[in-house]
């Protein structure tokens, strides 16, 4: 079966989760085969990548590729695709797997498909557009089909490879290197997972009523591991910090379970996590639009249910 | 500085929004059409480095004649001028094929910065930028919170999943803003009448030396095979908080196995 490229998405050497569901993916569809782009790998993060499925697992560790902004990647990628010719090219769906993978399109003349939630025979994807309000089937026509799959599309499952390490060697052009990153800067965020990629996601909103409040939302998430989200009307208020807003022009997510808080459920938030797997609602207005969307809902004061969920939960374990 | 800003008109996400059944592209009839809202905070990032540094704000969009609304509004906002792409032959083109059809124009009007939101909320794929600046060759600097420019160097906060890269080029450059870098200001009478008067100039796809084959539906990279009104969701149990509503939910994420 052909070769299918997946770039290895990782934080300090640990592979990402998202990287292990886009191997599972390919595996349905060809030969997985890992590309690590930059310096870091570790015998683990091989290992991980092996029992995943990967064939393959080609390594530029250049410090070069990722001290400029996305650029090295795709010419990284285009290179492995004019060499191996690969059957298809996974990416992530994260802010940046979306640039990567819109270079690479320009790079190699193929089309580019962004945020599939799934993705079947003759890669055809699925996507989930205008809020959730319609589903599509999109392929790819012309050249080399490139997909970035959101997160949490499919569930990893292991499936050993053979993990067959090769090095590349890349020289980069200069345009490639015009952005030029300088520093890299680490907010504290504590031990809560990614909110793009976690499986389970606890937002608030409006109904918070405070920052303070807020607490209540992450005493949830911590006790289901889960990431904390916000509404825009919350994070506007300034209660929460707006790199956490779920919504149209914030985050999307697509966890497992959904938890909304206090979130009534305007259509630009619907649009931020419409496509989550089950999504449970807590908030006191019977008639908020979330509720269409639960499959399980609370109507009540979140100040009440909240903590009390967050007991039982810990009561639980 | 020339700062070139790209507007892109999308249908109004608090009205219903739908695909054509003929050609399953967008159909721009059936909304309003409104400024994608991440490109207002580009055209404020625009404006305020011209005031900052002087230079003049160039508005760019590629839509139909509809499109002149979109460009009213930056313009209203305090941008100089504005060119707009039309042409039927556009109709249908992808991202791949909307990257050619602006860089095209941008090589003809000449730039130090081109400045896009980071995405629109109708088509979300997050990738024209990056495109640009490949099919360019310049600097990407994308999902900016912050932009400073000093000389002919220009440097950047790039949000990342802990934190941000501090990201540094030289001018000519490609930068994407992201919600909230800026407040953007609201049109005054003033400007809405003065808006009226600053020049627009419409380009074809030949006054832009843009190849036909190169775009519009036909020459689509991608295609949408078919699509769908989403099933609604089965409908979920709603309860009421009697006092155990936090036990309740409790017990429906157990029967799920997420506790």
């Amino acid at each position: 079966m052909s070769e299918i490229l997946v770039l290895v998405e990782q934080v300090e050497g640990e592979v990402k989760k998202v990287t292990l569901e886009l191997l599972t993916l390919a595996r349905s569809l060809g030969t997985p085969a890992a590309v690590w782009a930059g310096p870091g790998i570790t015998a683990e993060a091989k290992a991980r990548l092996a029992e995943y499925g990967a064939e393959k697992i080609y390594v530029a560790a250049g410090d070069d590729i990722v001290d400029h902004v996305v650029a090295p990647k795709a010419e990284l990628l285009a290179q492995l695709v004019a060499v191996k010719s690969p059957a298809a090219v996974l990416v992530a769906a994260t802010a940046e797997g979306k640039e990567v993978a819109g270079r690479l399109a320009v790079k190699t003349d193929s089309g580019v498909i962004t945020d599939a939630v799934g993705l079947g025979e003759g890669f055809v994807a699925d996507q989930s557009i205008f809020g959730g309000g319609i589903n599509v089937h999109a392929r790819v026509r012309r050249g080399t089909p490139i997909i970035a799959v959101r997160p949490n599309s499919t569930a990893p499952e292991a499936a050993a490879g053979a993990g067959a390490e090769e090095e590349v060697s890349v020289t980069l052009s200069d345009a490639a290197k015009a952005a030029r990153v300088v520093e890299r800067v680490k907010q504290e965020k504590g031990a809560r997972p990614e909110l793009t990629e976690a499986a389970i996601v606890v937002s608030g909103g409006r109904g918070v009523g405070s920052a303070e409040n807020f607490s209540v939302i992450e005493g949830l998430a911590d006790a289901l591991g889960a990431a904390v989200g916000a509404s825009r009307a919350a994070t506007d208020a300034g209660w929460y910090p707006h790199q956490f807003q779920v919504g149209q022009t914030g985050k999307t997510v697509s966890p497992q379970l959904y938890i909304a808080a206090g979130i009534s459920g305007a259509i630009q938030h619907r649009a931020g996590m419409q496509t989550a797997k089950t999504i449970v609602a807590i908030n006191k207005d019977p008639e908020a639009p979330i509720f269409e969307l639960a499959d399980y809902g609370v109507v009540g004061d979140l100040h009440q249910v909240v903590p009390q969920l967050t007991e039982e939960i810990k009561k639980r374990k | 500085m020339n700062i070139v800003v790209c507007v892109k008109q999308v249908p109004d996400t608090a009205t219903e929004r739908k695909l054509r059944s003929d050609d399953n592209t967008l159909d721009r009839d059936a909304a309003d059409g409104v400024v994608n809202e991440l490109d207002e905070y580009a055209v404020e990032e625009a404006l305020k480095l011209k005031e900052a540094h002087g230079g003049e704000v160039t508005v760019l969009t590629m839509g139909p004649a509809k499109a002149t609304e979109t460009i009213r509004k930056a313009l209203a906002m305090g941008a100089d001028k504005a060119v707009h792409l039309s042409d039927d032959a556009l109709h249908g083109s992808d991202a791949l094929s909307t990257s050619y059809a602006m860089a095209q124009v941008l090589k003809k009007i000449g730039f130090d910065l081109v400045i896009l939101g980071s995405e629109s909320t109708d088509a979300r794929t997050g990738v024209l930028a990056a495109m640009l600046a490949e099919r360019l060759g310049t600097a990407q600097l994308t999902l900016a919170n912050k932009v400073d420019v000093e000389g002919s160097s220009i440097t950047i906060q790039r949000i990342t999943d802990y934190g941000f890269d501090r990201v540094e080029a030289t001018l000519p450059a490609v930068v994407s803003v992201v919600e909230k870098i800026n407040e953007p200001r609201y049109p005054s009478f003033k400007g809405i009448m003065a808006a009226k008067k600053k020049p627009v100039e419409t380009l074809s796809i030949g006054d832009a030396s843009i190849d036909a084959a190169q775009v519009g539906l036909g020459a689509a990279w991608s295609e949408v095979v078919d699509f769908a009104a989403a099933p609604p969701r089965a409908a979920g149990t709603i309860v009421k908080d009697e006092g155990d509503g936090g036990v309740n939910a409790a017990d429906f994420l157990a029967s799920k196995k997420f506790i």
